[in-house]
């Protein structure tokens, strides 16, 4: 797999997102900065990491849907390349139409850094399929405008594509208010593209690959990205 | 427009308002040989500020210990270094944002975290931790949750958008902050042992060039309010609070780094506290070398600003670099990179004299050496504090049974969960917090290989701690408490305390009393500092904490710092799991002078404050380290605030587990109190497995250390050794209950 880590100004989890590629895949991802505008020949994932990307001072993710890189990331994407985007990433997906909906500021109007559990709610991507279905992970998330928003008809639709990747549950598995961390519709944490090739998600699986983090219920994500596009 | 004094005449009741007394004005005009222009007065006025110039502080400051193999660099620069192994140096500095707290918590706040950053990256390291340490006024006070609310949303808002991860810090209520609230700030950063960028000017007819953000009128005169104490009039000063902009900040620090991987820089500081003012009169000044600055090519962000303004700008996110000759090209493509201003605004002369220009005038023209040379130092008395008489452990009946108080205490503003704030800041950027907030004595954040091959085995083990009661009780004594916590507290993570930075809190100087503090905890830090290899390489003094005459508690805190080989062997304090072994390292002597029993649970604050022996609290600290080297150790933490229960309860919940309780051997005869809440210093909870308790306790009575088996764990209870049993559950929800609680109330 040959992918790559895209940094915007402001971008701050590029390190993170590398090393998990790199415990992945044993090798170091590339970096593309927001001003290129192709990506390296023979991409085959962009990932676009978590931070406050030209400050987030409009609207999250809205400046970096703008940049140069996004052209080419979008037209990636249009022909079929993978694309994860995580939490800044998601923001930036969304803004740039990628995947539907908005991420708003969270319900509790603070910004909130934990554990949080999710429950895998869809396991055929190359991103999931290193899952069970049902299965519940523990990821950490770090942010402050994770709330997903989205009309009821492409919640409705959303879910009968089978593109809701993540919920946020309790340890036990219950979807429930207590669990939603940011008040997102529906306790969804992360959604699929209309080609299951490209997934957003506010929760951070790289910071959960190493047991030394505590945990690597998130290391299964890039170890089936680095199969599904060996 | 001339800014604000433009119109006045520069004269001695001008000079007063700059806070200069009768003294230091006519010590200006004979250095000046005439009267100085109100650009000149407000650049001596701001040097000689107790914030620039630790007039009062410095003859204090001068005794503690500095020195150890392992110093690379002590006081005196941006930031502290220390060598920690394998070509790496482990670079920090704690720092105060008290007054801009009070007036605007959330700014104040925020570029409290942005100033300290900037004094690490200055000096070529990557931030890879923030840590703080707060104090706010007692929570019935109105003021008290907004504070609270501000401070923590400013340093997380700050921290979280630059992506350094905030894991560790330590928060105090106490009337006495009340009008004062504390804002200590710690960055600790990383660099290559033989890349560490100095702020000494160099090299006649170098290049002074100027980035970061652009200047405006905001933060003029800020170091000069952080120099007098508050009046009722406090909230007229929240024009001089500047405004944090962390992702130009961010911008910053890559650029920087970026920039010092080549060999283009020959000094650089940031423009922190009196901005251009003190960078470019400390950089000329260390490298004995005179500087010339043409204003008219400082960035600006506003218009017509004059040449008072502009040296007096506090605006946050800026730098001065002392560029190699024909370096300009290579520097100024790096900042365009990041779209950063990039400006020469200057040249090293050899002259020895500050020349300022500003629309083709001479706005003023100082030499460099009086201005340092012949800066005010002041030896203010000093009135010891009164010894106060030692508390028996018998002296005070409980009012309550052991269980009921642990409940309370547990619950209180002082000892309860800091989950609603270490949840707002990102403890996880970066990816290498190995111990996060709450699970262990310290922090550890683990660090890259210096071959870039990945990250570990080494790490930093990082704490902030100070205990202001036992200080206000007894200087000495809590002096030394604090820097043997800091130093307990790194060593309960298995890591081997390196050094410190301070941030010396204080009120009015003047007063002898306060400088009587002053004096009493450096003595007392000095001490510990000597007997625990533990020297001192940076820190601030931030005086004046007084509202309408009222001081703060005295307030040294203390940042540590240490090593540890392998993260994989650090411990931290949540009980493992059933079937471990409790042991106690320390005598239990039931010292409840001081204690937050006392305060908490009788409602008295009295007595002497428990006092350190330093011998023990080496060997005890020595013995617990080298057994968690070994694998012996489950679990660790020290015992502070609240005693030997509060210490096994803060176990039991963070392991989610509980615990059959005994009296420890030696321990009988106390009064039950005593023996569970008393805050006897140098103390340590350790869960071991069978086996490794038996090797434990044999080489604890080997060197003379009290050792003595506390109990087993298991269960879902607390179970006290005459029966009384406490469920885990409802001490962790009393534990968290209490700051979720009192933010969501209404003002």
């Amino acid at each position: 797999m040959k992918a790559v880590v895209v940094v915007f100004p402001g971008t701050n989890r590029e390190m993170d997102a590398a090393a998990a590629l790199q415990r992945a895949t044993g090798r170091k991802p590339g970096i593309v900065w927001h001003r290129d505008t192709e990506l390296p020949a023979g991409t085959d994932l962009v990932l676009l990491p978590g931070g406050f990307s030209y400050g987030d001072y409009l609207r999250c993710g809205a400046m970096a849907a703008l940049s140069p890189v996004m052209r080419a990331v979008k037209a990636h994407a249009e022909r079929g390349g993978a694309v994860l985007g995580i939490c800044n990433g998601f923001q930036v997906l969304c803004e740039t139409g990628l995947l539907p909906g908005a991420l708003l500021r969270n319900a509790s109007l603070k910004f909130v850094c934990k554990d949080v559990f999710l429950r895998v709610e869809e396991t055929q991507s190359l991103f999931t399929r290193g899952y069970r279905q049902g299965q519940i992970i523990r990821v950490p998330t770090a942010h402050g405008d994770g709330n997903y928003f989205a009309d009821e008809a492409t919640l409705d639709r959303l879910e009968g594509e089978g593109r809701v990747a993540f919920r946020y549950v309790t340890a036990d598995g219950r979807t429930v208010p207590e669990a939603n961390v940011n008040g997102a519709a529906r306790n969804i944490s992360g959604i699929l593209s209309g080609n299951r090739r490209v997934l957003g998600m506010m929760p951070h699986p790289e910071d959960h690959t190493d047991p030394l983090q505590g945990c690597t219920d998130g290391l299964p994500m890039f170890t089936a990205m680095a199969e599904a596009l060996a | 427009m001339t800014g604000a004094h433009g119109k006045r005449p520069v004269d001695q009741a001008l000079a007063r308002e700059f806070g200069l007394t009768a003294e230091e004005w006519g010590k200006v005009q004979a250095i000046l040989g005439r009267a100085p222009s109100l650009t000149e007065l407000g650049i001596f006025s701001v040097m000689w500020s107790e914030h620039c110039s630790y007039k009062s502080s410095r003859v204090w400051l001068k005794t503690l210990p500095t020195k150890a193999p392992w110093v690379i660099q002590g006081p005196g620069e941006n930031a502290g270094v220390i060598d920690i192994g394998d070509g790496q140096a482990a670079i920090f500095k704690m720092e105060s944002h008290n007054h801009p707290s009070f007036i605007e918590p959330y700014q104040g706040a925020a570029t409290g975290v942005g100033g300290i950053l900037r004094d690490v990256f200055t000096m070529g390291a990557r931030p890879i931790a923030n840590l703080n340490a707060l104090r706010f006024g007692d929570p019935a006070h109105p003021r008290t949750r907004r504070l609270v609310a501000g401070v923590v949303a400013g340093i997380g808002g700050y921290g979280n958008c630059v992506g350094v991860p905030t894991v560790g810090g330590e928060v105090n209520f106490h009337p006495a902050y009340n009008g004062n609230p504390l804002v200590n700030a710690m960055t600790v950063g990383l660099a290559p042992a033989d890349r560490i960028f100095y702020s000494a000017a160099a090299g006649i007819g170098n290049p002074v060039v100027y980035v970061g953000s652009r200047t405006g009128r905001d933060g003029i005169h800020g170091a000069t309010m952080a120099s007098a104490e508050f009046g009722a009039d406090s909230e007229e000063k929240r024009p001089t609070v500047q405004v944090g902009d962390p992702f130009t900040e961010k911008l910053l620090i890559e650029a920087c780094l970026e920039l010092m991987a080549t060999d283009a820089i020959v000094a650089i500081q940031d423009m922190g506290a009196a901005g251009l003012t003190s960078s470019s009169v400390e950089m000329a000044g260390k490298g004995g070398v005179g500087i010339e600055l043409e204003l008219d090519a400082v960035p600006q962000r506003e218009t017509g600003m004059t040449a008072y303004e502009m040296m007096l700008s506090e605006s946050q996110e800026r730098m001065l670099m002392i560029l190699k000759p024909g370096a300009e090209a290579k520097a100024r493509a790096v900042f365009e990179k990041w779209e950063l201003d990039f400006a020469v605004i200057g040249h090293l002369t050899d002259t020895g004299r500050i020349v300022i220009r500003h629309q083709g005038k001479v706005e003023a023209d100082i030499p460099l050496a009086p201005l340092s040379d012949e800066a005010p130092l002041y030896r203010r008395p000093t009135a010891e504090t009164p010894k106060r008489p030692v508390l028996a452990p018998g002296a005070v009946a409980a009012p309550m049974g052991t269980a009921e108080a642990l409940m309370q205490l547990i619950g209180s503003p002082d000892l309860c969960s800091r989950r609603w704030i270490y949840e707002q800041y990102d403890h996880l950027v970066m990816g290498e917090t190995i111990k996060r907030p709450a699970a262990a004595d310290a922090a550890i954040v683990r660090l890259p290989r210096p071959d870039g091959s990945g990250s570990g085995p080494k790490g930093l083990a990082m704490t902030t701690d100070v205990t202001p009661r036992y200080c206000l009780a007894d200087p000495v004594e809590g002096g030394k408490q604090a820097v043997a916590e800091a130093w307990r507290n790194i060593t309960a993570t298995g890591a081997r305390p390196l050094a410190i930075t301070d941030n010396m809190n204080f009120g009015n100087p003047e007063k002898p009393e306060i400088m009587g503090q002053f004096a009493g905890c450096i003595q007392g830090m000095a001490a510990a500092c000597t007997a625990l290899d533990f020297p001192v390489v940076s820190g601030n003094v931030s005086l004046y904490n007084e509202t309408e005459g009222r001081a703060i508690l005295p307030t040294p805190a203390i940042g540590g710092v240490g090593v540890i080989a392998d993260v994989a062997k650090a411990r931290g304090l949540a009980l493992p799991g059933a079937g471990f072994e409790l042991v106690l390292i320390g005598a239990p002597v039931g010292w409840l002078g001081c204690s937050l029993w006392l305060r908490e649970i009788a409602g008295r604050e009295e007595g002497a404050p428990p006092p350190v022996d330093l011998a023990a609290e080496r060997r005890n600290g020595e013995l617990v380290r080298a057994l968690i080297a070994e694998g012996l150790v489950g679990a660790c933490h020290d015992i502070a605030d609240g005693g030997l229960l509060v210490a096994l309860a803060e176990m039991a919940i963070a392991g989610g587990v509980g615990a059959r309780l005994v009296v420890p051997a030696g321990a009988e005869a106390l009064p039950e109190h005593a023996l569970w809440f008393g805050e006897e210093q140098g103390r340590y909870v350790l869960a071991l497995a069978p086996a490794p308790t038996v090797t434990a306790l044999a080489r604890a009575k080997a060197l003379g250390i009290p050792a003595a088996r506390l109990g087993q764990t298991g269960g879902d209870a607390l179970t006290l050794p005459g029966g009384a049993s406490i469920s885990v559950e409802s001490l962790r929800r009393t534990h968290e209950a209490w700051l979720p609680a009192y933010m969501s109330q209404a003002e």
